[in-house]
């Protein structure tokens, strides 16, 4: 456990930075009225690459932006360390980072069936950050061989092993390891130290493990990840990638074992730092969040629900590097579905992959702007769609089931309900840089199609997984900056699930604003509004919805609530749920354009002009 | 300080000089000394010195990769518990084996059933599991060679791994391609840098070169190539929906060189026609009849590959300078914008205003003016252009 340097009374600065794999970003932080608040950014590219490797280069660089715009100094004199703590002149009374350079961590896991121990090694992977490169299984529909070659063509930085319940399966669980052993996965940062592997299977293989494996990997032994069927036990696992991260796999990263030198703090993965902050506002807030960090390669995507937390990462669905992936897997046409103008599809195409092959340029013209938020509500959608195949109920354990459930067809695997989700998050490039905040608001509301009543937030300047990591040892600290600079309150979506016929009622809104005013408003069905309610204001709210419709009551059920306002407000949202795009090339674009302008998306001249 | 959540346009006067990162050029130069690590995947031999001259197919380090494993289900093709399997055994774990040699036999009911196992491969006992009854046979190990890719000379040799490779050369950096190292004759096969290459422009003579095409390569060119036995195409650019039927599946994400599609190809510019700029189409014009190397691998992400052209020609020729590059962009700089609505289009920095400005999309972003090669003059985001090396 990491302590502080000084007493939380007498510090009064602190510096997180996240080593990005393009972008080192610093973020400081001061006591200000007794309050801990956001002072200064500073970026820099990040330098593990050649020529420069050494990533402390990059991390100085965007500190001494932040020193120049702030001028305070921060680094030593011959900017070699970062001066902790500050002496009433120089330094911070904390420096923590997380970082994501390199390719952040790569993982390949393994477990005995598909569906259960090694479902739970993948969440514990996902859950510690890391990308993971595949998951082997007895059951995974390859042969042994072609198992082999796959481990052999990979180079993860780490292998999480699991199987077996606590004195359950035996061999079928070695034939994993001896297969794993034989096939000598060699680390990808180098070859000169052996690959960490973390065994968090049965407890009775131990011994045997150890000896089968301590030769060629640098083994560490933890608890089991399902030591009885109907337990998950992720955290010793996630606790034990974690220490390798820093141990085995960052200490080879170029310049790493120099900026370990420089926190106190553990570094963390990017993402590990990001889901820290999403649990924060879970457990901040008290309520169910789904978060969303839409990357420019990959997105990630976070749910904590009713105290689970759970992370995916879709590795290759991005707003970037990833972006004509994000059309292979969507398909041009679901893409093209969001765009109220005529364009050839071949063109789009050339657009993206254009974007592809030049990541850093930005929309410059209107219609290049939503053509990107198109491709983003596809990549969100796709996101959400992978993270509810992880977010599951435990498989291999007996269900109850009621008497009702009896006449349902199918249980369903995930336990992501949208009418459960109290708040969504949004996180990212495109979400942060959005010209205006109801485009992010849309988009997210498109993607996620959230139900009921639905709080939206949205990380301002880039700075979750900072404050992620500082929650590990400061969390008062965190929270204080995450409350008043991080997150802004986009608002509330107020969205009914069910569908109906164009212009059939879907419900009847009253709203007791906090000026006294009384808005009453009925809202049929393909409508889109806004009321606008500043940030930090609340309103009580009574939805009347009609019967075939569920505002978080049952169908037909009023609902009486407290809404909290934001930079855009209200959102009344009557188009139902599923949302539904009409298949007509016309009929769908004069909808999409009726939706753009009730809520002032985009300008509605230049709008008109492209369309 | 300002009130970071009131609108994205303050918050990004917050991040100051935020990474607006523009784009260095991709080189396109007469004249430029090239070296190549020549690297290989594990450690092994090298077989040059420094001062050797290699060619481009000369072999500078070697090394084995182990075999392959196999796993032999011993125990259940015998019939025994997993525990007697060691008792079974007629080689021993270290054994040398041969393919179909006897590895391990059970007698049953006084040795009047007897039961054998072979081994699938020629190789090494590796392990004997009494936990598994299994048996892993190591197969034989698998050579690995890597070549000098480029004629040149051995400046440094890197111990155990390979050796550096220098040459003098002309070099020309593609934006996107497929397909690995190649080499060939520089074959022009258009006559402007605005004229597509269609089926009819790739004869037999293209055979083994790297062919030279302008603003576009038809999906009947491109299966031309193939049939003929070109080496490599270099054009402007391609249709997203010609690559995707070419190579058979679409691409995801940039990170290439691995495709066996009969071909290499490497673009310039972008996706869609696309006119290869004039100073590249010039450039490889005037080398035509040269030996040239090529290599389509691309990883746009951290530690960006971009594919290339290597001609060596030896010539003493004046090295270009890198001075734009290292003055960053300052007036007068010769860029090409590289996103809608201009893509493509070249000219020279009029002005860098320092305040953000807001572009069409209302974004408020980092501007600068660029004074076209018609004389017009348009403000377009920095982060979408790049510098032209002169």
């Amino acid at each position: 456990m990491t302590t502080l340097v000084k007493p939380e009374e007498e510090m009064r600065f602190i510096l997180a930075t996240d080593v990005g794999s393009t972008t080192t970003k610093a973020r400081f932080f001061h006591l200000k009225n007794g309050e801990w608040r956001f002072l200064v950014a500073g970026e820099a590219p990040t330098t593990v690459e050649t020529p420069y490797e050494d990533v402390t280069l990059g991390v100085r660089n965007a500190v001494r932006e932040v020193e120049e715009m702030t001028g305070h100094r921060i680094l030593s004199d011959d900017g070699n360390s970062i001066v902790v703590p500050y002496d009433g002149k120089v330094g911070v009374d904390l420096y923590c980072t997380t970082s994501s350079a390199g390719g952040g961590l790569q993982m390949m896991v393994a477990g005995l069936i598909k569906t259960m121990t090694a479902e739970s090694a993948y969440r514990a992977a996902l859950g510690a950050g890391s990308i993971v490169m595949d998951v082997v299984a007895r059951d995974d529909g390859r042969r042994p061989h072609q198992k082999i070659q796959r481990i052999r063509s990979l180079r993860p930085d780490m292998i999480l092993l699991a199987g077996g319940t606590d004195g359950g399966e035996v061999a079928h669980v070695m034939e994993i390891a001896e297969l794993i052993n034989a096939a000598e996965p060699k680390p990808r940062l180098g070859t000169g130290y052996q690959l960490p592997l973390v065994y968090a299977g049965n407890k009775a293989l131990r011994p045997r493990i150890e000896k089968l494996m301590k030769e060629r990997f640098a083994l560490s032994i933890v608890d089991n990840i399902r030591p009885v069927l109907e337990m998950e036990n992720t955290e010793p696992a996630r606790n034990a990638i974690h220490e390798l991260f820093m141990e085995h796999v960052m200490s080879h990263a170029p310049g790493y074992t120099k900026l370990m030198k420089w926190t106190s703090v553990p570094i963390m993965p990017t993402p590990a730092g990001e889901g820290l902050a999403m649990r924060l506002i879970a457990s901040s807030l008290k309520m169910n969040v789904l978060g969303v960090g839409l990357g420019g390669a990959t997105t990630n995507v976070y749910s904590i629900v009713n105290d689970r937390f759970v992370r995916s990462v879709s590795a290759n669905l991005g707003m970037s590097y990833s972006v004509a992936n994000v059309m292979k897997s969507a398909g041009l046409h679901n893409i093209v579905r969001w765009l109220p103008f005529k364009i050839n599809e071949e063109d789009v195409a050339s657009r993206l992959m254009n974007k592809m092959i030049r990541p850093t340029t930005i929309p410059h013209t209107l219609d290049d702007l939503v053509v990107e938020h198109s491709v983003a509500r596809e990549a969100l959608r796709l996101g959400l769609e992978h993270h509810k195949t992880i977010a599951t109920r435990l498989k291999g354990i007996r269900v109850q089931r009621s008497f009702s459930d009896a006449f349902e067809q199918k249980l369903d695997d995930t336990y992501i309900k949208m009418m459960d989700i109290d708040i969504i998050a949004g996180t990212g490039g495109l979400l942060s840089h959005a010209p205006s905040r109801i485009q992010t608001m849309l988009i997210l509301i498109d993607a996620f199609q959230p139900e009921g009543i639905t709080r939206m937030f949205q990380d301002s300047v880039f700075m979750m997984p900072h404050l992620g990591v500082l929650s590990t040892v400061y969390e008062k600290a965190a929270w204080s900056i995450f409350d008043k600079d991080c997150l802004v309150r986009l608002g509330t979506v107020i969205a009914p699930s069910g569908t109906g016929d164009s212009d059939e009622p879907v419900m009847a809104v009253e709203l007791q604003m906090p000026d006294g005013e009384a808005i009453k408003d009925e809202l049929k069905f393909g409508e889109i509004k806004c009321v606008l309610l500043a940030e930090r204001k609340e309103a009580k709210i009574v939805i009347t919805p009609q019967k075939k419709f569920d505002a978080g009551n049952g169908p037909g059920h009023k609902v009486e609530d407290t809404v909290m306002g934001g930079v855009v407000g209200i959102v009344l949202d009557a188009r139902g749920r599923p949302l539904h795009l009409p298949e007509n090339v016309t009929i769908r674009k004069a909808m999409l354009l009726k939706w753009f302008n009730a809520l002032d998306v985009y300008p509605k001249e230049e709008l008109r002009r492209i369309t | 300080m300002r009130d970071l959540r009131m609108t994205p346009n303050k918050m990004e006067l917050a991040t100051s000089k935020e990474a607006y990162a523009y784009t260095p050029g991709l080189k396109v130069k007469r004249a430029m000394t090239i070296t190549k690590a020549r690297r290989l995947p594990i450690r092994g031999e090298v077989c040059v010195k420094v001062g050797d001259r290699v060619s481009f197919d000369t072999v500078v380090a070697r090394t084995e990769l182990s075999g392959s494993p196999e796993i032999v289900n011993a125990a259940l093709l015998l019939g025994i518990e997993n525990q007697e399997l060691p008792e079974n055994l007629t080689k021993r774990v270290g054994d040398k084996v041969a393919k179909d040699e006897v590895i391990a036999k059970s007698n049953a009911v006084f040795g009047l059933f007897k039961k054998q196992v072979t081994s699938p491969v020629d190789g090494t006992m590796e392990s004997v599991s009494d936990a598994t009854g299994q048996i892993i046979i190591r197969g034989l190990p698998i050579p690995v060679e890597i070549d000098a890719y480029i004629p040149g000379k051995v400046v440094e040799i890197l111990s155990e791994e390979g050796a550096v490779v220098e040459t003098n050369a002309a070099f020309i950096q593609g934006i996107f391609g497929i397909g690995g190292e190649t080499h060939g004759k520089i074959k022009m096969v258009v006559s402007s840098p605005d004229e597509e290459v269609t089926a009819d422009k790739i004869t037999s003579e293209s055979k083994d070169a790297v062919v030279i095409g302008g603003s576009l390569a038809t999906l009947d060119a491109l299966k031309k190539c193939v049939e003929i036995g070109v080496s490599c195409i270099v054009t402007g650019g391609v249709g997203h929906e010609e690559l995707t039927t070419f190579m058979g599946e679409e691409i995801g994400v940039a990170i290439t060189g691995q495709e066996e599609v009969g071909l290499t190809l490497i673009i310039t510019e972008g996706f869609g026609k696309m006119s290869m700029s004039r100073r590249a189409f010039d450039l490889l014009k005037s080398f035509e009849g040269y030996m040239a190397c090529a290599n389509g691998a691309t990883q746009i992400r951290a530690g960006v590959l971009r594919p290339e052209i290597v001609i060596p020609h030896g010539q003493a020729l004046k090295k270009t300078s890198d001075r734009e590059l290292a003055a960053g962009l300052t007036p007068g700089t010769p860029v090409r914008i590289i996103r809608l609505p201009y893509l493509g289009a070249i000219g020279r920095v009029v002005d860098l205003p320092v305040e953000l400005q807001q572009v069409e999309s209302k974004s408020y972003v980092r501007v600068l003016t660029v004074e076209l090669d018609d004389g017009k003059v348009v403000s377009v985001p920095r982060a979408n252009v790049e510098i032209i090396e002169e």
